[in-house]
């Protein structure tokens, strides 16, 4: 029924590729699958972590099909939209359909490519849970709205898809609901983002209003006629869409306590691809920035502000995966970073995006391989000295490590570097903005070298400092292979998209942007950049990776601003303060007035209704004489006032 | 004699009967009550049907006897019930139709 109507549909527009008819099989297939292992229950419990795996990889198969066929067009008709079937019609007009082009292609590829391979990791990661299938089941039904999301050709089907995956990351996260912090984890988690999510509605509805549609090549199409303030509008609640999705700057706090999920879970939701839709939703909606500097700039004070905030929060985190975490805070506000400065940052933001997807979920499946070898303990400190007894793992993590240092040729020299790059461009008779976010961008790069270096010394140099009776051991093969793979493109995914020329490829799925030179000489920054990146892995081997390097095993003493960042700059506090009190305060109010307003007059309605009840029960009182007595007055009453009319 | 003696006897009967009823708690003096007020009332149909000279006062008479009749075949065998199973005729006791 499906295939019909994407004929008929294909029939009346010009012809779209028979690959991209099917592309809504990408989405479709692990739908599918995370329903049937839903459905079936225990039933699947032996293959179903194999169905899980499978759709992933279909999903990946048809994906490079698409892509390929991509390729084969021109240029100028690459951008395809694929109508899957009509939704409501009426005067609200709404089709689900799919937009295949280089954009969203980019992101299916990295989605379904990351996603099989951290699918066959947890195969053995989770090969021990009971509910192993369940896991699955997420995973996939996570696949499907990511695609969704990244496919979507109108806003409102982006937002199922936005929602879809906010559910399954809260699905994820909670997945160990039985401790309670992580349940609390993933309701926080759900909360941050539904506050984004009211940015993206705001969104919609001004869009609606002001054009009568959401789907995205009519809004971006009428980008360039809408008034400025209108423009700004958009670009500001879809922003605060963005800023719940990525865990930027000021709803960042959720982030670092999703990482109770499951490992594979941190690598594939919480580092490669869902925490990126807000960069993709910045950069998709790019044609209403461009109309909108307001919203444009706030875009790049949220992403300098989120890089700097991840990257402190970074260095005093003993928690790997919260270290992790914070990293990829740090990471995407760089990404943010880039998306403000318009189409030419734009195109760095998506190769970063990419670049990091892969090297951020090789570091992160490596964590789990650690936290697999030492019984689930995540405490950096308790490390140590892992290099000779998990070779494999401390081999990819340390491309990992190269990569997010952007050390060269490995991958995020190319995206990171550039981006830092392209910061020092500033607008024309804007120049403070090239020197303030270049040095940020900058800045930014030292510290993550510093943290990165501190927790990759940390882990695998210095002394051993494990607990009692810990037997560290390489972790099965099906999950150094992920791991592997991943390495080889934290080393080469930079150098071969810089190669490909991935800025062509894209550039047409973007608006068209000019080049400007950036504010100091392009290599000056280049030699900067590495000179920090050295200096701050330099003081990390010093302090903790070096054979003198002396590391406590508790949290040592330290000064304020190294406390801070352990409570993650207060942002809970702060949190706790401005919202999550007066919220309750309000609550508190509200149900009291339910309680005695509202409830009390129903209550004194019943309560008078029962007296007089009472008082009118105490005639029924089971006498017979009395019942006559009551007949007898009735009736001579009833002649009494017979009588009387009579007169 | 006129009506009107009649009348005030069958008015008499009528509250004696509607008084015992009220305040007899003896389910069969009760009972005797209602006889009384059915009785009175066909007094009044006879003194009204002969002031008339018309019959159907004393038809309706016979069929106030005739039902009366049954209701005490009725009345009574529901008393004599009553009474095996609670071994009491009085009306107080038989409250339980407020439950």
């Amino acid at each position: 029924m499906i295939e019909n109507l994407v004929l008929s549909s294909a029939d009346a527009v010009p012809a779209v590729s028979t690959a991209a008819q099917w592309s809504w099989l990408v989405v479709a297939i692990p739908l599918a699958s995370a329903g049937l292992l839903l459905v079936l229950g225990s039933v699947a419990d032996k293959w179903g972590h194999l169905v899980g795996v499978a759709a992933s990889a279909a999903a990946f198969v048809v994906g490079l099909w698409t892509f390929i066929d991509l390729l084969s067009r021109p240029v100028v008709e690459r951008a395809q939209d694929v109508a899957v079937f009509d939704w409501i019609s009426g005067p609200l007009d709404l089709d689900v359909g799919l937009r295949v082009d280089q954009l969203s292609l980019a992101f299916v590829l990295l989605v379904t490519f990351v996603g099989t391979l951290i699918h066959i990791y947890s195969v053995a990661y989770m090969a021990h849970d009971p509910d192993r299938r369940r896991f699955f089941a997420y995973l996939n039904l996570f696949v499907a709205a990511m695609l969704l999301l990244v496919m979507a050709d109108s806003y409102v089907v982006l937002f199922i898809g936005w929602e879809g995956v906010g559910l399954a990351s809260y699905l994820l996260i909670g997945f160990w609901n039985q401790r309670e912090e992580y349940a609390v984890a993933a309701k926080k988690a759900f909360i941050a983002n539904r506050v984004g999510d009211v940015g993206m509605l705001i969104a919609m509805m001004i869009m609606f209003s002001e054009l009568g549609s959401l789907r995205m090549d009519e809004v971006l199409g009428a980008a360039e006629s809408m008034s400025a303030t209108t423009a700004t509008l958009i670009g500001l609640a879809l922003l605060l869409a963005a800023c719940g999705k990525s865990a930027q700057f000021p709803l960042q706090s959720w982030l670092g306590d999703a990482m109770a999920g499951p490992t594979p879970v941190s690598a594939l939701i919480h580092a490669a691809t869902m925490v990126t839709a807000g960069v993709y939703l910045v950069v998709r909606s790019g044609p209403i920035f461009e109309q909108a500097p307001g919203a444009r700039l706030a875009v790049l004070i949220v992403g300098a502000i989120t890089l700097l905030y991840g990257a402190i929060v970074g260095c005093a985190k003993d928690d790997m995966k919260k270290a992790l975490a914070a990293s990829t805070m740090s990471q995407i506000g760089y990404m943010m970073l880039a998306a403000g400065l318009g189409p030419v940052g734009a195109v760095f933001a998506i190769m970063h995006l990419l670049t990091h997807g892969f090297f951020k979920a090789g570091l992160f499946l490596g964590a789990g391989s650690v936290m697999h070898a030492m019984a689930d303990q995540v405490d950096m400190r308790r490390f140590g000295a892992l290099d000779k007894v998990m070779k494999v793992t401390w081999l990819t993590f340390m491309m990992g490590w190269l990569a997010i240092l952007g050390v060269p040729p490995f991958a995020g020299f190319f995206s990171k570097d550039k981006i830092i790059e392209q910061a020092f461009v500033a607008p024309a008779g804007q120049l403070w903005q090239g020197w303030v976010f270049g040095l940020v961008a900058l800045l930014g790069a030292g510290i993550t070298a510093f943290y990165m270096s501190r927790l990759f010394f940390l882990v695998f140099y210095g002394k051993a400092r494990w607990t009692d009776g810990q037997h560290p051991h390489e972790s099965p093969a099906l999950m150094t292979v992920p791991m592997m793979i991943l390495a080889l493109g934290s080393v080469f995914l930079g150098l071969v998209l810089t190669m490909i020329k991935f800025d062509d490829y894209l550039a047409p799925a973007l608006v068209e942007g000019h080049h400007g030179e950036p504010v100091v000489n392009a290599y000056v920054i280049m030699g900067t950049t590495l000179a920090l990146v050295v200096v701050g892995a330099w003081i990390a081997w010093v302090k903790f990776g070096s054979a003198k390097a002396n590391v406590p095993v508790l949290p040592p003493a330290a000064d304020g601003l190294v406390r801070a960042a352990r409570a993650d700059l207060y942002q809970d506090t702060v949190n706790n303060a401005l919202l999550v009190r007066p919220g309750q305060a309000l609550v508190r109010v509200a149900t009291q007035t339910d309680d005695q307003v509202v409830d009390g007059a129903v209550r004194g309605l019943a309560w008078l209704l029962q007296g007089v009840g009472a008082l009118v029960a105490r005639v029924q009182n089971g006498y017979a004489r009395s019942y006559a007595a009551t007949m007898l007055a009735g009736v001579i009453l009833l002649v009494a006032i017979v009588l009387a009319g009579r007169m | 004699m006129s009506v009107m003696a009649y009348l005030i006897l069958a008015s008499v009967l009528f509250t004696i009967g509607a008084v015992t009823v009220l305040v007899r708690r003896n389910s069969i003096v009760v009972f005797m009550g209602v006889e009384l007020m059915l009785n009175a009332a066909n007094l009044a149909f006879l003194a009204f049907s002969r002031m008339w000279g018309d019959f159907a006062g004393q038809l309706a008479a016979f069929f106030v006897m005739v039902v009366a009749a049954a209701e005490v075949v009725v009345g009574l065998a529901i008393i004599v019930a009553l009474f095996r199973t609670r071994r009491t005729v009085s009306v107080d006791d038989e409250n339980l139709l407020r439950h």
